[in-house]
């Protein structure tokens, strides 16, 4: 095809575990305006890096693992994929073209209202969203990300709107995103959402940080400990009491 | 067999079982399927915890002696050459022991007195003159048969270890009796079928006929002295079980007297917890047992599996890296007519690795379908997720095979239950065989030309495809070389190592495989690879051997799903596995190969020099189909699906991959993940 869109791609993964249901084909895009100070993959940052492949190259690629891929499917992860988001629409089609389950795991950073046509496209060919909302508290997320969290706020409701399946993660680091009031408020903004599926609670590990010693980039929570499995269970507690209190309200 | 339907069946559903012997008739007519899940299985009972503790107790005891606790030095080992030994007679529900007491470790002699004698004196033990002086002046053994009649050429392979791991002076094993059969009928009758055998076997005598009457004869002897055996632990097994715990108990006896007759290099139990299911499923329902007894007796057979022991030499445990037995027992699969065949009891065998805790042996095994059911799939995981102890075999690939009441002997060797046996073949080491190849016969370690003597590689750089038809022709005369000397080595442990009892409890007219096997495949794919698509420079000693290599530049690797190295290791296969079948094979067997060296590819590579892929000497080679360590970078499913390109027609003895996994890296934590949440619901609550 002579108009075939290129994507850039830092790498794959062909025994994908743990982002979606099944074992998946994970497809990691090159490039991310997010500079989130947890981040383990630093390598997907640079938007100029990465390899050239087309959707159909991906797919042939996924043709190959397909006997084990039975019950699981495609996700697209970054990086931040929506960077590319025409390439993975047209991945996605194709991906549906084949009956292959689709997932997208996005930060929702790129969205706004004003481009909810392409966005609406993306949806059609979209069977799961996983989105990460890394802290509810605007100021708090930009001091984490560099940005606010308005156009992910808003990209969970356009979701929500178009009654897509939705996961949302969260990654709970020590004293960092686990203020109780801010859990709360992320409790009760999910009861608003009408096509929530799952919540997942990541607990904030350090397996990220040989990479920025090698990428010479500095880490910024040099020091902070990986979070214990019985605090994350407290911080799911938490978002999921106000979660149902504010559902019950909501009635 | 006469048509009598005995009053232990009562409540059974007839059918051909009821006039012929053919346990998966009755399996087929009488079993009961369990789609549930395993709430409902009981933890262990007081006797149970009491005698396993005992059994830990024993089991440190052995450990602080060294690895051995006592061994018979005395009494050879026979299906009756001991009298009853038990744990605790009173909390025992089923019993029996090798010999007089539990981790003793019996006298076996008939593979061999040296080896023997070494298991013994490496132990601290000696074993008595009187003995030696039988097996060596009045009575000979399969070893010295073996040798008397191996050639040159076969000693000088055996010695530089390009064939090696040969059964030639122990016990091959890879035979399963079909134990169930002592259960379902009783000796009595078995023997009477046995003797209809020989009367209905072929008048002329010619030497396989005559070997068939001897064979039948012996065979008879056994189930005879199997009845006395029962009696030694007071029971009448001449008649068939009338109960489970009888079931279990006359099953158990059966193979007892197999590991009393023979220190097999692999002693697999069967398929035996669907059939077990029947006479469980029936005492529960008549109200006879509680659960908390059915487990009871599952949990005490296969603690007993647990200390089947054998008395070995070091060298032996470092081939197989421990003092495995192998018994194996297959669990679940579907039947040929579509059904699944999971019981309550094949949920209750795996059961055991909680009530008992985890365990190599026995070598659980569940044969996989994808049209298992859910319930149990998700029990299978989740209880090998908690003990990592669980074997999984591709039921749907060997189902068209073997139909629906085959069994695995050892790790992956498929067999149909009484029907069906094999030759163990150990394995020819195809990485030695490249280096013969290159260097024209002279082995690599010894420097003794130990193959043919061809012409070598000459040049600095080896080429593919002047290395490719050396090594074809290398490989042609291996084949042939090991076939042959497998050949003396069946025909001697027939003569004088016969597996009596093991094969009373097969028909008379069973279908022999010839199993050969291969190690060393990914480091010969991946050299290949290496002269192929990179440079490979051969570095030579002050006498023209070639004895290092350097690779210049990077090539494809074996398992990371690439088929410019793949096809490599599936060419290979197939051209040795048509070399193999070129030859004469003893007894009409059937050839087949596996690729399965679960342990002892450390041992191989010991003994194997540089190889063009840059392994060095001595490193490990991987283990059964394997990639090399560390070189499957793209992930594990790329992995597997280099492996699972190898073509089980060729490798029909099974082809096995070594997969470590941290369970992390299989999927959410969940308690941390919240899935399917149900927004109404969730409101309401």
């Amino acid at each position: 095809m002579d108009n075939e869109l290129i994507g850039r791609i830092h790498s794959t993964e062909s025994f994908g575990t743990v982002d979606g249901p099944g074992i998946r084909f994970v497809v990691f895009m090159q490039g991310c305006p997010m500079r989130c100070a947890y981040c383990h993959n630093p390598d997907t940052w640079n938007v100029n890096g990465g390899t050239l492949k087309t959707a159909d190259e991906i797919l042939k690629e996924y043709d190959s693992y397909k006997e084990f891929l039975k019950g699981g499917g495609i996700t697209v992860t970054g990086g931040e994929p929506l960077l590319q988001i025409d390439f993975v629409t047209e991945l996605f089609q194709k991906a549906k073209n084949k009956g292959v389950h689709t997932c997208l795991d996005t930060s929702g950073i790129t969205f706004s209202n004003e481009k909810a046509e392409r966005y609406e496209k993306l949806m059609e060919v979209t069977d799961l969203i996983m989105l990460d909302i890394k802290e509810i508290d605007s100021e708090k997320h930009k001091g984490l990300t560099g940005h606010t969290n308005h156009a992910v706020l808003e990209f969970a409701r356009f979701v929500s709107e178009h009654q897509k399946d939705l996961w949302v993660r969260y990654v709970a680091v020590p004293g960092i995103t686990d203020d109780e009031s801010d859990l709360r408020k992320l409790g009760e903004f999910l009861a608003t959402l009408k096509s929530l599926k799952a919540l997942d609670v990541l607990p904030y590990h350090t397996m990220g940080v040989e990479k920025y010693k090698q990428l010479n980039i500095k880490y910024r929570l040099e020091g902070i400990e990986p979070m214990e499995k019985e605090q994350a269970l407290d911080v799911r507690t938490t978002i999921l009491t106000a979660f149902k209190l504010a559902l019950k309200e909501k009635n | 067999m006469t048509a009598i339907i005995h009053k232990e069946w009562e409540g059974f559903s007839e059918g051909k079982w009821c006039t012929t012997v053919n346990v998966r008739d009755f399996i087929q007519k009488n079993y009961t399927m369990y789609d549930g899940d395993g709430s409902f299985l009981a933890g262990p009972t007081e006797a149970t915890s009491k005698l396993w503790a005992q059994v830990m107790e024993l089991s440190k005891k052995e450990r602080e002696a060294g690895g051995v606790l006592d061994m018979d030095t005395k009494v050879v080992s026979t299906i009756v050459s001991h009298g009853p030994g038990y744990l605790d007679k009173e909390l025992e529900q089923i019993v029996g022991f090798q010999t007089d007491k539990p981790f003793k470790r019996s006298l076996h002699v008939n593979g061999g007195i040296r080896m023997a004698q070494n298991a013994c004196h490496e132990n601290g033990y000696e074993v008595d003159d009187e003995i030696v002086k039988i097996f060596t002046d009045y009575r000979k053994t399969h070893n010295q048969g073996v040798f008397d009649a191996y050639t040159d050429e076969m000693r000088l392979a055996r010695k530089s270890a390009i064939i090696t791991g040969l059964p030639d002076a122990y016990g091959r094993g890879r035979i399963i009796g079909d134990y169930r059969r002592v259960a379902l009928y009783g000796i009595d009758e078995l023997v009477k079928d046995k003797k209809e055998q020989l009367n209905t076997s072929l008048k002329r005598m010619t030497s396989k006929n005559i070997r068939l009457r001897e064979e039948l004869a012996e065979q008879i002897r056994a189930l005879a002295d199997l009845k006395k055996l029962g009696e030694i632990y007071g029971f009448d097994i001449s008649k068939p079980a009338a109960n489970a715990k009888e079931a279990i108990q006359w099953l158990y006896l059966g193979y007892l007297a197999a590991v009393k007759e023979q220190n097999g290099a692999a002693m697999s139990l069967g398929r035996t917890s669907t059939f077990l299911d029947i006479y469980i499923q029936r005492d529960l329902e008549k109200g006879l047992i509680t659960e908390e007894q059915a487990q009871e007796y599952i949990d005490h057979f296969i603690m007993k599996l647990r200390l089947v022991k054998f008395a070995r030499t070091p060298e032996y445990n470092a081939l197989f890296s421990g003092d495995p037995t192998w018994v194996t027992e297959s669990i679940g699969g579907i039947g040929t007519d579509g059904r699944h065949m999971v019981t309550k009891t094949s949920f209750r065998y795996l059961h055991t690795l909680e009530n008992l805790g985890t365990a190599p042996e026995p070598n659980l095994t569940v044969l996989w379908s994808t049209r298992l059911p859910e319930n149990f799939k998700k029990y299978c995981a989740m209880m090998s997720i908690k003990t990592s102890s669980i074997q999984y075999e591709n039921d749907d690939l060997m189902r068209p095979t073997h139909g629906d009441d085959y069994a695995i002997a050892c790790c992956v060797s498929s067999m149909r239950v009484g029907k069906e046996m094999q030759f163990f073949g150990a394995r020819a080491n195809l990485a030695k065989c490249l280096l013969y190849a290159i260097n024209g016969g002279v082995d690599e370690v010894m420097k003794v030309q130990v193959g043919p003597k061809f012409r070598p590689v000459e040049g600095d750089y080896l080429d593919y495809d002047d290395v490719m038809a050396k090594y074809k022709d290398m490989m042609e005369w291996l084949a042939e070389l090991y076939v042959n000397t497998l050949n003396i080595i069946h025909y001697m442990h027939d003569k004088y190592s016969y597996e009596k009892i093991q094969m009373a409890l097969h028909d008379r007219d069973v279908k022999r495989y010839f199993a050969t096997g291969i190690a060393g495949l990914s480091v010969v794919a991946d050299s290949l690879s290496a002269i192929k698509y990179a440079k490979v420079k051969a570095i030579r000693d002050e006498n023209g051997i070639v004895v290092d290599y350097e690779v210049e530049g990077d090539y494809p690797k074996y398992g990371n799903n690439d088929d410019r190295v793949d096809s490599i290791a599936v060419s290979l296969v197939h051209d040795f596995m048509n070399m193999i079948r070129k030859h004469h094979t003893y007894r009409d067997s059937f050839p087949t190969m596996s690729i399965l060296t679960i342990t002892s590819n450390v041992v191989y590579g010991k003994k194997t020099g540089n190889t063009p892929d840059g392994r060095k000497k001595g490193e490990p080679l991987a283990p059964g189909a394997n990639p090399m360590h560390r070189r499957d970078t793209h992930g594990a499913v790329a992995s597997l699906a280099s492996v699972a390109k190898i073509p089980f027609k060729d490798a029909q003895d099974g082809i096995s991959n070594t997969f470590s996994i941290i369970p992390g890296a299989l999927g959410k934590d969940d308690q941390l993940f919240v899935g399917d949440l149900d927004l109404d619901r969730m409101s309401d609550d």
